[in-house]
């Protein structure tokens, strides 16, 4: 059985807003099959007595002082951005008329 | 047809659900160094970490999590000994890093309470709203939408980012399902809401600024046919942003969702958008399954495993509830209920409390705020606290009692003290308001009153007392009102044989 499903990559790709044809669809839901199925051999693994790992170090409770530290001038944030207007970024059109 | 909220409640009953989000009032972002400053120029409060710039790591704001598990300790909540941040991914611009930090499976606070009072026609009734979990998280940022008729973002044609806001510490308090509130529920909502926000204050852990965003909610409502058991679809409205509104929102969505059942129509489960003018909700995008939000846990935030010393040591700190704290004053004052009501509502309870404290009577306090100053707002349009402070009220009624001033004086003073004239002492210095408390000066006005109205003088003097009234008016009116009502009718009556 197939790790993904073209469904799975059709309803990613919806959620990422990007536009995929037929054959890129068929295409991707293949490549990221064979690299699904390549990371499940790593949960093979380990036994069910194995916790998941989100963390690899055996730390908790690293905090931070409440203190403010300077910030980037607008001009430097803004300095990666595409587009900008009135110090602010500036991004296309969000949803579409009809969603 | 559509069905108003009476007609509605006699088919169906309402369930409701919600969620509030508070910023925390920390100096400092949640997980990086920026300010928080509310208001400040775009753009201006923003790093490489609340950027979500590649290689920036972030680390929690220590304060953060203390007032969150403070937030849940005052709501009965069991503190997590384990939890951890996950990641919310979702594209959207409001968020530079194409997640937002959260919590998913395993807030930090979970499984607490809040008891709300509300007025009944059956008289005060206490309703428990469960609590499901109280979770960190950031704020996202703040976007225009640009062209389009209405500001909205449908129909936009490009939207303008400004993330000084994105990466502010969120805490999102989420109830369970609250049933059997019946016709009660827009206001057992309100309640809700009010005591939360009261709540959070006396914790000092926000500015709980409904105007301005740092206290948000938005209601869950279903409605299920009467005695079907049957749990309705539900709506879920946003942009909720008074408490009066949250009250509104709730009897509108009533009212829409059993419009639409009566007429067949599906309720369909949605995001919706209040409209402050209107009262009315409209919709918003639909919402994304949680499963599209692909939740994985923070690889770049270790776990929070709060310390059962630690969570006893911040349960030490908790102050009173208010709603304790109104009762305590109430007794203290003896307060009749509607005037306690009118104090909570006016939101005038602290600034009565500091004036008692200062050494003022506390039912002269009460109307000294709820009456002439409280009028004065009004008529100016701001805060009634915003025009005197505790301290000049306690003091103009110190000398009240002491028999320096008169009511009406000391309306006068009042007024000055709004204008900006200064303290109420040089107010009353300025403007010359001294009670005429000389006996020889009272008795010269007194005899020139008795001479302009002999024949009344005559009437009093063969008993009948309240002719005396045109008398003392007269002399009020002669001293231009500093004199003390209660001493010239003394004088008066003495002097014509009556006392
Ligand atoms: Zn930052």
């Amino acid at each position: 059985m197939a790790a993904i499903s073209r469904e799975e990559v059709a309803n990613l790709a919806r959620l990422a807003r990007i536009e995929m044809t037929d054959v890129e669809l068929d295409h991707l839901a293949t490549e990221m099959d064979v690299i699904l199925g390549a990371v499940a051999r790593v949960q093979e693994v380990a036994g069910a007595e194995v916790p998941p790992t989100s963390h690899p170090l055996p730390l908790t409770n690293v905090f931070r002082a409440d203190v403010v530290t300077p910030s980037l001038t607008p001009e430097e944030a803004l300095s990666g951005a595409p587009a900008k207007a009135d110090q602010r970024f500036k991004v296309p059109q969000i949803l579409g008329d009809a969603e | 047809m559509a069905l108003n909220f009476d007609q509605a409640l006699e088919k169906y009953e309402p369930t409701l659900g919600l969620e509030v989000h508070v910023e925390l009032n920390t100096h400092s972002k949640m997980f990086c160094g920026c300010a928080t400053e509310f208001g400040a120029e775009p753009n201006t409060q923003t790093c490489p970490v609340c950027l979500g710039l590649p290689g920036a790591l972030p680390a929690v704001n220590g304060k953060a999590i203390e007032s969150t598990i403070l937030i849940g300790l005052a709501l009965n909540c069991s503190i997590a000994p384990y939890s951890r941040f996950a990641r919310k991914n979702y594209f959207y611009p409001d968020m530079p890093k194409n997640f937002q930090t959260s919590q998913y499976d395993e807030p930090i606070c979970i499984n607490g309470y809040l008891d709300v009072e509300i007025d009944t026609e059956e008289g005060k009734k206490t309703f428990r709203v469960e609590i499901e979990r109280v979770h960190m998280e950031e704020d996202t940022g703040k976007s225009l939408h640009v062209g389009g008729s209405t500001g909205r973002i449908h129909g936009a044609e490009y939207s303008l980012l400004d993330y000084n806001r994105a990466g502010i510490p969120l805490v999102e308090i989420v109830t369970k399902m609250i049933p059997g509130t019946d016709k009660y529920a827009p206001q057992v909502a309100r309640a809700y809401v009010t005591e939360l926000r009261d709540i959070l204050r006396s914790l000092g852990v926000s500015d709980v600024k409904m105007e301005q965003g740092s206290l948000r909610c938005d209601a869950n409502v279903s409605l299920s046919p009467r005695g079907s058991g049957i749990l309705g679809t539900r709506s879920e409205t946003k942009n909720v942003n008074s408490l009066r509104s949250v009250e509104r929102a709730i009897f509108g969505e009533i009212e829409r969702q059993a419009t639409r059942l009566e007429s067949g129509e599906r309720i369909i489960q949605e995001t919706r958008h209040f409209l402050e003018e209107s009262g009315l909700t409209r919709a918003g995008r639909s919402k994304e399954q949680a499963e599209d939000y692909r939740y994985f846990p923070e690889p770049d935030l270790v776990p929070v495993t709060p310390s059962a010393e630690w969570v006893e040591e911040l349960r030490a700190t908790l102050p009173e509830k208010p709603s304790t704290r109104r009762k305590r004053l109430q007794e203290a004052w003896a307060v009749p209920d509607k005037e306690m009501t009118s104090l909570i509502n006016a939101e005038l309870l602290d600034v009565v409390e500091e004036t008692v404290n200062l050494g003022a009577d506390p039912s002269k306090a009460r109307s000294w705020w709820l009456g002439e100053i409280s009028r004065l707002a009004n008529e100016k349009d701001v805060s009634a606290t915003s025009l005197v402070t505790a301290s000049q009220v306690a003091e103009i009624i110190a000398l009240i009692s002491s028999g320096e001033l008169t009511d009406k004086l000391a309306r006068q003073v009042v007024e000055g003290v709004v204008n900006g004239e200064g303290t109420p002492r040089e107010v009353i210095d300025a403007r010359g308001l001294k009670v005429v408390s000389d006996d020889s000066a009272l008795m010269a006005a007194i005899e020139s009153a008795i001479a302009a109205q002999p024949d009344t003088a005559e009437r009093v003097r063969g008993g009948n007392i309240p002719a005396a009234g045109a008398l003392i008016g007269a002399v009020m009116k002669a001293t231009g009102g500093q004199a003390d009502a209660a001493k010239v009718r003394e004088l008066l009556l003495k002097h014509l044989g009556q006392a």
